[in-house]
Protein backbone atom coordinates (compact mmCIF):
# COMPACT_ATOMS: atom_id res chain seq x y z
CA UNK A 1 0.00 0.00 0.00
CA UNK A 2 1.46 3.73 -1.31
CA UNK A 3 0.44 5.09 2.83
CA UNK A 4 2.42 2.40 4.48
CA UNK A 5 5.25 1.43 2.27
CA UNK A 6 5.43 3.82 -0.84
CA UNK A 7 4.25 0.80 -3.09
CA UNK A 8 1.23 1.28 -5.51
CA UNK A 9 -1.32 -1.35 -5.94
CA UNK A 10 -1.15 -2.72 -9.29
CA UNK A 11 -5.12 -1.07 -9.71
CA UNK A 12 -3.32 2.14 -9.16
CA UNK A 13 -0.84 1.71 -11.40
CA UNK A 14 -2.98 0.50 -14.27
CA UNK A 15 -5.18 3.72 -13.80
CA UNK A 16 -1.81 5.46 -15.16
CA UNK A 17 -1.82 3.48 -18.30
CA UNK A 18 -3.29 4.14 -21.13
CA UNK A 19 -4.51 0.88 -23.27
CA UNK A 20 -1.73 -1.45 -25.08
CA UNK A 21 -2.81 -0.21 -28.28
CA UNK A 22 -1.75 4.06 -27.40
CA UNK A 23 1.49 2.14 -26.24
CA UNK A 24 2.39 0.96 -29.90
CA UNK A 25 3.70 4.64 -29.46
CA UNK A 26 5.59 6.04 -26.20
CA UNK A 27 3.68 7.25 -23.44
CA UNK A 28 3.53 9.24 -20.17
CA UNK A 29 3.06 7.79 -16.99
CA UNK A 30 2.17 9.79 -14.35
CA UNK A 31 2.72 8.08 -11.08
CA UNK A 32 0.85 10.90 -8.64
CA UNK A 33 -1.21 9.38 -6.35
CA UNK A 34 -1.36 12.23 -4.15
CA UNK A 35 -2.64 15.87 -4.64
CA UNK A 36 0.78 17.71 -3.75
CA UNK A 37 1.26 21.80 -4.69
CA UNK A 38 3.45 20.84 -7.80
CA UNK A 39 3.28 21.14 -11.79
CA UNK A 40 6.15 21.22 -13.46
CA UNK A 41 5.29 18.29 -15.51
CA UNK A 42 2.66 20.38 -16.74
CA UNK A 43 4.47 23.43 -17.58
CA UNK A 44 7.47 21.43 -18.93
CA UNK A 45 5.54 19.86 -21.85
CA UNK A 46 5.90 21.14 -25.00
CA UNK A 47 2.44 19.72 -26.45
CA UNK A 48 0.32 20.49 -23.68
CA UNK A 49 -0.38 16.99 -23.03
CA UNK A 50 -0.31 17.10 -19.27
CA UNK A 51 -2.95 18.96 -17.51
CA UNK A 52 -3.25 20.42 -13.54
CA UNK A 53 -4.65 23.53 -13.73
CA UNK A 54 -5.43 26.14 -11.90
CA UNK A 55 -5.21 24.72 -8.31
CA UNK A 56 -1.67 22.94 -8.34
CA UNK A 57 -2.54 20.74 -5.76
CA UNK A 58 -4.44 18.53 -8.51
CA UNK A 59 -3.08 15.14 -9.90
CA UNK A 60 -1.70 15.65 -13.56
CA UNK A 61 -3.99 13.86 -16.24
CA UNK A 62 -2.24 12.73 -19.50
CA UNK A 63 -4.03 13.57 -22.79
CA UNK A 64 -2.60 10.56 -24.75
CA UNK A 65 -3.46 11.61 -27.77
CA UNK A 66 -1.58 14.45 -27.62
CA UNK A 67 1.91 12.74 -25.63
CA UNK A 68 4.56 12.09 -27.65
CA UNK A 69 6.67 10.40 -25.10
CA UNK A 70 8.99 12.37 -25.50
CA UNK A 71 10.76 12.74 -21.66
CA UNK A 72 11.10 15.88 -20.70
CA UNK A 73 8.28 15.77 -18.12
CA UNK A 74 10.74 12.43 -16.69
CA UNK A 75 13.22 14.67 -15.61
CA UNK A 76 11.09 18.12 -14.59
CA UNK A 77 9.25 15.44 -12.12
CA UNK A 78 10.93 16.73 -8.68
CA UNK A 79 9.30 13.59 -7.52
CA UNK A 80 10.95 11.01 -10.34
CA UNK A 81 7.39 9.91 -10.80
CA UNK A 82 7.14 9.65 -14.75
CA UNK A 83 8.27 6.98 -16.82
CA UNK A 84 7.20 7.01 -20.49
CA UNK A 85 6.30 3.00 -21.63
CA UNK A 86 6.17 1.99 -24.71
CA UNK A 87 5.95 -1.51 -26.17
CA UNK A 88 7.96 -2.74 -29.38
CA UNK A 89 7.18 -6.63 -30.69
CA UNK A 90 8.15 -8.66 -27.76
CA UNK A 91 9.58 -5.50 -25.21
CA UNK A 92 8.31 -3.35 -23.36
CA UNK A 93 10.81 0.20 -23.97
CA UNK A 94 11.14 2.82 -21.34
CA UNK A 95 12.53 5.73 -20.34
CA UNK A 96 12.76 6.91 -16.85
CA UNK A 97 14.62 9.31 -14.68
CA UNK A 98 18.24 8.15 -12.93
CA UNK A 99 19.97 10.39 -10.48
CA UNK A 100 23.06 7.44 -9.50
CA UNK A 101 26.76 7.06 -10.23
CA UNK A 102 27.99 5.35 -12.04
CA UNK A 103 25.48 6.20 -15.59
CA UNK A 104 25.01 3.19 -17.15
CA UNK A 105 26.47 2.58 -20.66
CA UNK A 106 24.75 1.95 -23.92
CA UNK A 107 24.35 -1.79 -24.66
CA UNK A 108 24.78 -2.83 -20.34
CA UNK A 109 22.70 -5.27 -19.14
CA UNK A 110 21.75 -4.09 -15.98
CA UNK A 111 18.84 -5.28 -13.38
CA UNK A 112 15.09 -4.41 -14.14
CA UNK A 113 13.63 -3.62 -10.80
CA UNK A 114 9.67 -3.46 -10.00
CA UNK A 115 8.05 -0.73 -7.17
CA UNK A 116 8.60 -2.90 -4.81
CA UNK A 117 12.02 -3.03 -5.24
CA UNK A 118 12.52 -6.16 -6.36
CA UNK A 119 14.60 -7.26 -9.05
CA UNK A 120 12.18 -8.89 -12.07
CA UNK A 121 14.07 -8.74 -14.73
CA UNK A 122 17.07 -8.28 -16.94
CA UNK A 123 17.04 -4.80 -18.13
CA UNK A 124 19.45 -4.10 -21.39
CA UNK A 125 20.64 0.11 -21.41
CA UNK A 126 19.53 0.96 -25.02
CA UNK A 127 20.42 4.51 -24.62
CA UNK A 128 20.84 7.47 -22.09
CA UNK A 129 20.39 11.13 -22.20
CA UNK A 130 22.15 13.41 -19.89
CA UNK A 131 22.37 17.18 -20.83
CA UNK A 132 22.23 20.07 -18.69
CA UNK A 133 18.25 20.87 -18.79
CA UNK A 134 17.75 18.18 -17.28
CA UNK A 135 19.70 19.21 -14.75
CA UNK A 136 21.66 16.28 -13.21
CA UNK A 137 18.10 13.75 -14.15
CA UNK A 138 19.42 11.60 -16.59
CA UNK A 139 16.88 10.15 -18.93
CA UNK A 140 17.94 6.19 -19.41
CA UNK A 141 16.26 4.73 -22.50
CA UNK A 142 15.80 0.65 -21.47
CA UNK A 143 14.45 -2.52 -22.84
CA UNK A 144 13.19 -5.49 -21.04
CA UNK A 145 10.41 -8.18 -21.97
CA UNK A 146 6.99 -6.96 -22.99
CA UNK A 147 5.23 -8.74 -20.25
CA UNK A 148 7.22 -6.63 -17.73
CA UNK A 149 5.29 -3.38 -19.05
CA UNK A 150 3.33 -2.93 -15.97
CA UNK A 151 5.82 -4.22 -12.93
CA UNK A 152 9.24 -2.65 -14.48
CA UNK A 153 10.02 1.15 -13.15
CA UNK A 154 13.87 1.02 -12.48
CA UNK A 155 17.14 -0.44 -12.88
CA UNK A 156 20.12 -1.39 -10.80
CA UNK A 157 23.74 -2.16 -11.51
CA UNK A 158 24.42 -5.88 -11.25
CA UNK A 159 27.06 -7.21 -8.39
CA UNK A 160 30.57 -8.26 -10.12
CA UNK B 1 25.49 51.75 17.84
CA UNK B 2 25.09 51.18 14.33
CA UNK B 3 21.18 52.11 12.73
CA UNK B 4 19.15 50.37 10.03
CA UNK B 5 16.11 50.46 8.99
CA UNK B 6 15.32 46.81 8.70
CA UNK B 7 16.78 44.10 10.71
CA UNK B 8 16.36 40.37 9.65
CA UNK B 9 17.51 37.87 12.10
CA UNK B 10 18.42 34.74 9.71
CA UNK B 11 19.48 34.47 6.30
CA UNK B 12 17.53 31.59 5.47
CA UNK B 13 14.54 31.58 1.98
CA UNK B 14 12.22 33.35 4.17
CA UNK B 15 14.82 35.60 5.37
CA UNK B 16 16.42 36.61 2.14
CA UNK B 17 13.15 36.60 0.36
CA UNK B 18 11.93 39.27 2.88
CA UNK B 19 15.61 41.09 2.45
CA UNK B 20 14.31 41.09 -1.25
CA UNK B 21 11.07 43.00 -1.22
CA UNK B 22 12.71 45.53 1.95
CA UNK B 23 15.10 46.39 -0.04
CA UNK B 24 13.28 47.10 -3.17
CA UNK B 25 11.16 49.34 -1.08
CA UNK B 26 14.25 51.58 -0.51
CA UNK B 27 14.64 50.26 3.03
CA UNK B 28 18.38 50.03 4.85
CA UNK B 29 18.68 46.24 5.35
CA UNK B 30 20.63 43.99 7.60
CA UNK B 31 21.27 40.39 7.60
CA UNK B 32 22.55 39.17 10.61
CA UNK B 33 23.53 34.95 9.82
CA UNK B 34 24.67 32.57 12.09
CA UNK B 35 26.66 30.28 9.25
CA UNK B 36 29.52 31.49 7.23
CA UNK B 37 27.11 31.61 4.25
CA UNK B 38 23.68 32.56 3.44
CA UNK B 39 21.03 30.18 2.07
CA UNK B 40 19.73 28.41 5.22
CA UNK B 41 18.62 25.11 4.81
CA UNK B 42 18.33 25.03 0.84
CA UNK B 43 22.28 25.40 0.66
CA UNK B 44 21.98 21.21 1.85
CA UNK B 45 19.08 20.58 -0.44
CA UNK B 46 20.39 18.67 -3.53
CA UNK B 47 16.92 18.06 -4.78
CA UNK B 48 14.68 19.62 -7.25
CA UNK B 49 11.74 21.55 -5.60
CA UNK B 50 7.94 21.18 -5.53
CA UNK B 51 5.55 23.72 -6.40
CA UNK B 52 5.19 25.98 -9.14
CA UNK B 53 7.60 28.06 -11.23
CA UNK B 54 7.23 30.92 -8.65
CA UNK B 55 8.12 28.70 -6.72
CA UNK B 56 11.18 28.07 -8.92
CA UNK B 57 9.56 24.40 -8.57
CA UNK B 58 12.34 21.65 -10.51
CA UNK B 59 15.25 23.68 -9.22
CA UNK B 60 17.38 22.20 -7.17
CA UNK B 61 17.08 23.66 -3.07
CA UNK B 62 21.33 24.73 -3.30
CA UNK B 63 20.54 26.35 -6.99
CA UNK B 64 17.34 28.56 -5.47
CA UNK B 65 19.76 29.85 -2.46
CA UNK B 66 21.73 30.95 -5.35
CA UNK B 67 19.09 32.46 -7.02
CA UNK B 68 17.82 34.41 -4.25
CA UNK B 69 20.95 35.26 -2.72
CA UNK B 70 22.18 36.66 -6.54
CA UNK B 71 18.51 38.69 -5.88
CA UNK B 72 20.17 41.02 -3.49
CA UNK B 73 23.09 42.03 -5.55
CA UNK B 74 23.38 45.44 -6.40
CA UNK B 75 21.38 47.38 -3.39
CA UNK B 76 23.66 49.18 -1.89
CA UNK B 77 21.47 49.56 1.40
CA UNK B 78 21.75 46.17 2.20
CA UNK B 79 24.82 44.22 4.38
CA UNK B 80 25.15 41.02 5.46
CA UNK B 81 26.56 39.94 8.69
CA UNK B 82 27.44 36.31 8.67
CA UNK B 83 29.25 33.78 11.61
CA UNK B 84 26.95 36.20 13.38
CA UNK B 85 24.94 35.20 16.42
CA UNK B 86 22.06 37.12 17.55
CA UNK B 87 22.48 37.19 21.64
CA UNK B 88 20.13 39.84 22.58
CA UNK B 89 16.85 41.45 21.00
CA UNK B 90 15.15 44.05 23.27
CA UNK B 91 12.01 46.00 23.25
CA UNK B 92 14.01 48.89 21.63
CA UNK B 93 15.06 46.95 18.45
CA UNK B 94 18.22 46.78 19.74
CA UNK B 95 19.83 43.58 18.98
CA UNK B 96 23.13 42.15 20.32
CA UNK B 97 25.38 40.24 17.88
CA UNK B 98 28.42 37.74 19.02
CA UNK B 99 30.60 38.42 15.43
CA UNK B 100 33.90 36.52 15.57
CA UNK B 101 34.61 37.31 19.42
CA UNK B 102 33.17 40.53 19.22
CA UNK B 103 30.28 42.04 20.84
CA UNK B 104 28.05 44.42 18.35
CA UNK B 105 25.12 46.39 19.10
CA UNK B 106 22.77 47.25 16.46
CA UNK B 107 18.92 49.63 16.20
CA UNK B 108 16.91 48.94 13.80
CA UNK B 109 13.05 50.77 12.96
CA UNK B 110 11.90 47.37 12.34
CA UNK B 111 12.77 43.45 12.58
CA UNK B 112 12.34 40.42 11.12
CA UNK B 113 12.87 37.17 13.15
CA UNK B 114 13.25 34.54 10.01
CA UNK B 115 14.97 32.27 12.57
CA UNK B 116 13.37 29.15 11.32
CA UNK B 117 13.68 25.34 13.04
CA UNK B 118 15.06 23.27 15.31
CA UNK B 119 14.72 19.40 15.10
CA UNK B 120 13.37 17.65 17.43
CA UNK B 121 14.79 14.62 19.04
CA UNK B 122 13.62 11.27 20.42
CA UNK B 123 14.32 9.92 23.69
CA UNK B 124 15.41 6.33 23.58
CA UNK B 125 18.34 4.87 25.84
CA UNK B 126 21.77 5.52 24.86
CA UNK B 127 20.52 8.16 22.51
CA UNK B 128 23.56 10.15 22.80
CA UNK B 129 26.13 7.56 21.61
CA UNK B 130 28.39 8.60 18.83
CA UNK B 131 26.36 7.85 15.43
CA UNK B 132 23.07 8.89 16.01
CA UNK B 133 22.49 12.24 14.20
CA UNK B 134 19.80 14.59 13.44
CA UNK B 135 18.58 14.72 9.59
CA UNK B 136 19.99 18.12 9.39
CA UNK B 137 23.45 17.24 10.69
CA UNK B 138 23.30 14.25 7.98
CA UNK B 139 22.77 16.94 5.27
CA UNK B 140 25.68 19.02 5.91
CA UNK B 141 28.62 16.29 6.38
CA UNK B 142 27.26 14.97 3.27
CA UNK B 143 26.26 17.56 1.27
CA UNK B 144 28.21 20.51 2.19
CA UNK B 145 31.27 18.74 3.15
CA UNK B 146 31.50 15.36 1.50
CA UNK B 147 31.79 13.27 4.56
CA UNK B 148 29.75 10.04 4.98
CA UNK B 149 28.12 9.50 8.27
CA UNK B 150 28.18 5.96 8.16
CA UNK B 151 28.30 2.84 6.01
CA UNK B 152 25.09 1.68 7.35
CA UNK B 153 22.08 3.65 8.56
CA UNK B 154 18.43 3.41 9.69
CA UNK B 155 16.49 6.55 9.16
CA UNK B 156 14.00 7.09 11.69
CA UNK B 157 10.81 9.45 10.46
CA UNK B 158 9.09 9.20 7.19
CA UNK B 159 8.37 12.74 6.64
CA UNK B 160 9.58 14.38 3.49
CA UNK B 161 12.92 15.56 5.25
CA UNK B 162 13.64 11.88 6.52
CA UNK B 163 12.56 10.46 3.23
CA UNK B 164 14.37 12.76 1.36
CA UNK B 165 17.47 12.54 3.80
CA UNK B 166 17.65 8.51 3.01
CA UNK B 167 17.49 9.03 -0.91
CA UNK B 168 20.56 11.46 -0.71
CA UNK B 169 22.08 8.94 1.37
CA UNK B 170 21.59 6.46 -1.19
CA UNK B 171 22.95 8.41 -3.58
CA UNK B 172 26.39 9.55 -1.65
CA UNK B 173 26.74 5.58 -1.59
CA UNK B 174 25.71 4.62 1.93
CA UNK B 175 22.78 1.89 2.69
CA UNK B 176 20.12 2.57 4.35
CA UNK B 177 18.40 -0.73 5.68
CA UNK B 178 15.33 0.92 6.66
CA UNK B 179 13.24 3.77 7.69
CA UNK B 180 10.95 3.75 10.56
CA UNK B 181 7.81 5.55 11.12
CA UNK B 182 5.95 5.15 14.70
CA UNK B 183 2.45 6.19 12.99
CA UNK B 184 0.80 3.71 10.36
CA UNK B 185 0.84 5.85 7.60
CA UNK B 186 3.97 7.11 6.15
CA UNK B 187 4.27 11.30 7.14
CA UNK B 188 5.33 13.04 3.78
CA UNK B 189 4.66 12.62 0.22
CA UNK B 190 4.37 9.54 -1.56
CA UNK B 191 6.43 10.05 -4.30
CA UNK B 192 9.62 10.36 -2.15
CA UNK B 193 8.38 7.45 -0.60
CA UNK B 194 7.98 5.69 -3.46
CA UNK B 195 12.11 6.93 -5.16
CA UNK B 196 13.23 4.95 -2.25
CA UNK B 197 10.97 2.00 -2.04
CA UNK B 198 11.84 1.17 -5.31
CA UNK B 199 15.66 1.53 -4.75
CA UNK B 200 15.23 -1.60 -2.17
CA UNK B 201 14.85 0.93 1.14
CA UNK B 202 11.53 -1.01 3.69
CA UNK B 203 9.74 1.45 4.96
CA UNK B 204 8.66 0.31 8.68
CA UNK B 205 5.14 1.95 9.97
CA UNK B 206 4.07 1.38 13.56
CA UNK B 207 7.65 0.55 14.43
CA UNK B 208 10.56 2.59 16.19
CA UNK B 209 13.28 2.86 18.02
CA UNK B 210 13.45 1.65 21.55
CA UNK B 211 17.52 1.72 22.34
CA UNK B 212 20.83 2.49 21.15
CA UNK B 213 23.89 -0.90 21.32
CA UNK B 214 27.48 -0.50 21.79
CA UNK B 215 30.03 1.28 24.12
CA UNK B 216 31.81 3.78 22.89
CA UNK B 217 29.70 3.96 19.48
CA UNK B 218 26.49 2.72 17.55
CA UNK B 219 26.51 -1.16 16.94
CA UNK B 220 23.11 -1.67 16.49
CA UNK B 221 19.61 -0.53 17.41
CA UNK B 222 16.79 -2.63 19.07
CA UNK B 223 13.42 -1.89 17.21
CA UNK B 224 10.07 -2.79 17.95
CA UNK B 225 6.38 -2.77 16.65
CA UNK B 226 4.04 -0.21 18.05
CA UNK B 227 0.11 -0.54 18.06
CA UNK B 228 -2.33 1.87 17.10
CA UNK B 229 -2.27 3.64 20.85
CA UNK B 230 1.90 4.14 19.71
CA UNK B 231 2.60 1.16 22.49
CA UNK B 232 5.46 -0.92 22.53
CA UNK B 233 3.81 -4.52 21.10
CA UNK B 234 5.24 -7.27 23.21
CA UNK B 235 7.90 -9.67 21.65
CA UNK B 236 8.55 -7.92 18.36
CA UNK B 237 11.95 -6.57 19.32
CA UNK B 238 14.60 -7.31 16.83
CA UNK B 239 18.41 -5.78 16.48
CA UNK B 240 19.83 -4.23 13.37
CA UNK B 241 23.21 -3.65 13.25
CA UNK B 242 24.22 -0.19 11.79
CA UNK B 243 26.78 2.10 12.24
CA UNK B 244 24.67 5.79 11.88
CA UNK B 245 21.34 6.61 13.18
CA UNK B 246 19.54 9.52 11.70
CA UNK B 247 16.75 11.18 13.60
CA UNK B 248 13.90 12.71 11.64
CA UNK B 249 10.83 13.40 13.70
CA UNK B 250 9.75 16.94 12.60
CA UNK B 251 10.78 20.55 13.85
CA UNK B 252 10.08 23.24 16.12
CA UNK B 253 9.89 27.19 15.43
CA UNK B 254 12.52 29.07 17.03
CA UNK B 255 10.82 31.42 18.85
CA UNK B 256 12.95 31.73 21.70
CA UNK B 257 14.57 35.48 20.60
CA UNK B 258 11.03 36.39 20.75
CA UNK B 259 10.71 35.66 24.17
CA UNK B 260 13.19 37.99 25.49
CA UNK B 261 11.16 40.83 24.13
CA UNK B 262 7.55 39.61 25.98
CA UNK B 263 6.19 38.82 22.28
CA UNK B 264 3.21 36.23 23.06
CA UNK B 265 3.55 32.72 22.28
CA UNK B 266 1.27 30.29 21.42
CA UNK B 267 1.21 26.46 21.70
CA UNK B 268 -0.03 25.29 18.41
CA UNK B 269 0.80 21.65 17.43
CA UNK B 270 -0.16 22.00 13.71
CA UNK B 271 2.25 24.37 13.31
CA UNK B 272 5.59 22.33 15.56
CA UNK B 273 5.02 24.09 18.98
CA UNK B 274 5.07 27.26 20.46
CA UNK B 275 5.51 30.15 17.76
CA UNK B 276 4.67 33.43 18.29
CA UNK B 277 1.39 35.06 18.13
CA UNK B 278 0.92 37.66 14.78
CA UNK B 279 -1.29 39.61 13.26
CA UNK B 280 -2.44 39.76 9.89
CA UNK B 281 0.64 41.84 8.60
CA UNK B 282 2.89 39.39 10.56
CA UNK B 283 3.50 41.76 13.06
CA UNK B 284 4.36 39.60 16.88
CA UNK B 285 2.80 41.38 19.78
CA UNK B 286 6.00 43.67 20.24
CA UNK B 287 5.44 46.62 17.97
CA UNK B 288 7.79 46.70 14.88
CA UNK B 289 9.02 43.32 15.39
CA UNK B 290 7.72 40.94 12.64
CA UNK B 291 8.49 37.28 11.94
CA UNK B 292 8.27 35.07 9.01
CA UNK B 293 9.15 31.74 7.68
CA UNK B 294 9.41 28.67 9.55
CA UNK B 295 9.28 30.17 13.04
CA UNK B 296 5.67 31.18 12.99
CA UNK B 297 4.67 27.71 11.40
CA UNK B 298 6.75 24.76 10.22
CA UNK B 299 5.87 24.30 6.36
CA UNK B 300 7.92 23.67 3.46
CA UNK B 301 10.72 26.13 1.77
CA UNK B 302 8.60 26.99 -0.97
CA UNK B 303 6.20 28.60 1.57
CA UNK B 304 8.55 29.97 4.13
CA UNK B 305 10.00 31.90 0.73
CA UNK B 306 6.70 33.19 0.24
CA UNK B 307 5.82 34.72 3.41
CA UNK B 308 9.12 36.52 3.61
CA UNK B 309 8.35 38.01 0.32
CA UNK B 310 5.04 39.24 2.14
CA UNK B 311 6.83 40.65 5.39
CA UNK B 312 9.69 42.11 3.82
CA UNK B 313 6.39 44.62 1.65
CA UNK B 314 4.56 44.52 5.13
CA UNK B 315 7.16 46.02 7.33
CA UNK B 316 8.01 48.28 4.09
CA UNK B 317 4.37 49.69 4.52
CA UNK B 318 4.86 49.87 8.77
CA UNK B 319 7.40 52.29 8.05
CA UNK B 320 5.59 54.27 5.37
CA UNK B 321 8.42 53.34 2.70
CA UNK B 322 5.90 50.91 0.63
CA UNK B 323 6.60 48.87 -2.19
CA UNK B 324 5.17 50.56 -5.11
CA UNK B 325 3.76 47.27 -6.17
CA UNK B 326 2.59 46.79 -2.07
CA UNK B 327 -0.71 46.34 -3.38
CA UNK B 328 -0.29 43.96 -5.95
CA UNK B 329 2.35 41.73 -4.70
CA UNK B 330 0.55 41.01 -1.32
CA UNK B 331 -2.64 39.89 -3.36
CA UNK B 332 -0.05 37.98 -4.97
CA UNK B 333 1.77 36.74 -2.60
CA UNK B 334 -1.38 35.35 -0.67
CA UNK B 335 -3.03 33.94 -3.33
CA UNK B 336 0.45 31.68 -3.57
CA UNK B 337 0.73 30.57 0.10
CA UNK B 338 -3.31 30.00 -0.62
CA UNK B 339 -2.32 27.73 -3.42
CA UNK B 340 0.32 25.77 -2.00
CA UNK B 341 -1.89 25.35 1.30
CA UNK B 342 -4.46 24.25 -0.91
CA UNK B 343 -4.06 20.52 -0.89
CA UNK B 344 -4.30 17.41 1.56
CA UNK B 345 -0.73 18.74 2.95
CA UNK B 346 -2.14 21.94 3.63
CA UNK B 347 -4.71 21.54 6.23
CA UNK B 348 -2.59 20.86 9.13
CA UNK B 349 -0.98 24.24 8.35
CA UNK B 350 -4.40 26.02 7.88
CA UNK B 351 -6.19 24.24 11.04
CA UNK B 352 -2.96 25.60 12.94
CA UNK B 353 -3.12 28.89 11.63
CA UNK B 354 -6.79 28.84 12.42
CA UNK B 355 -5.42 28.53 16.04
CA UNK B 356 -2.65 31.05 15.94
CA UNK B 357 -5.26 33.63 15.01
CA UNK B 358 -7.99 32.85 17.61
CA UNK B 359 -4.74 33.63 20.44
CA UNK B 360 -4.46 36.85 18.33
CA UNK B 361 -7.78 37.57 20.45
CA UNK B 362 -6.97 36.23 23.61
CA UNK B 363 -4.04 38.70 23.42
Amino acid sequence: MLNSNGVPTLNQVLSRFPDEKALIRPKAILECYEDIPCNPCETSCPFNAIIIGENINTQPKLDVLACTGCGICVTSCPGLAIIIAQLVGDKAVFKIPYELLPLPKKGEIWLGVNRNGDVICDAKIESILANKKQDHTALITVSVPALWIHEFVTIREKDE
Amino acid sequence: MISKDLIIIGGGPSGLCAAKTALESGLSVLIIERNPNVGGQLVKQTHKFFGSKDQYAKTRGFDIAKKLISDLEGFPNLEILTEATVVGLYRDRVVTVLHKDKYVRYQAKSIIVATGASEKFLAFENNDLPGIYGAGAIQTLMNNFGVLPGNDVVMIGSGNIGLIVSYQLIQAGVNVKAILEAAPKIGGYKVHASKVTRLGVPILTSTTVKKAIGDTELKAIEIVSLDEKWQEIPDTSRKMEIDALCISVGLSPMHQLLSMIGAKTKYVSELGGFVPVIDKNYQTTTQSVFVCGDAVGIEEASSAMMEGYLTGIYVSKHLNTAHRKADDLIKYYKEQLDMLRNGPFGIKTKTGLNKLKEGIHDA
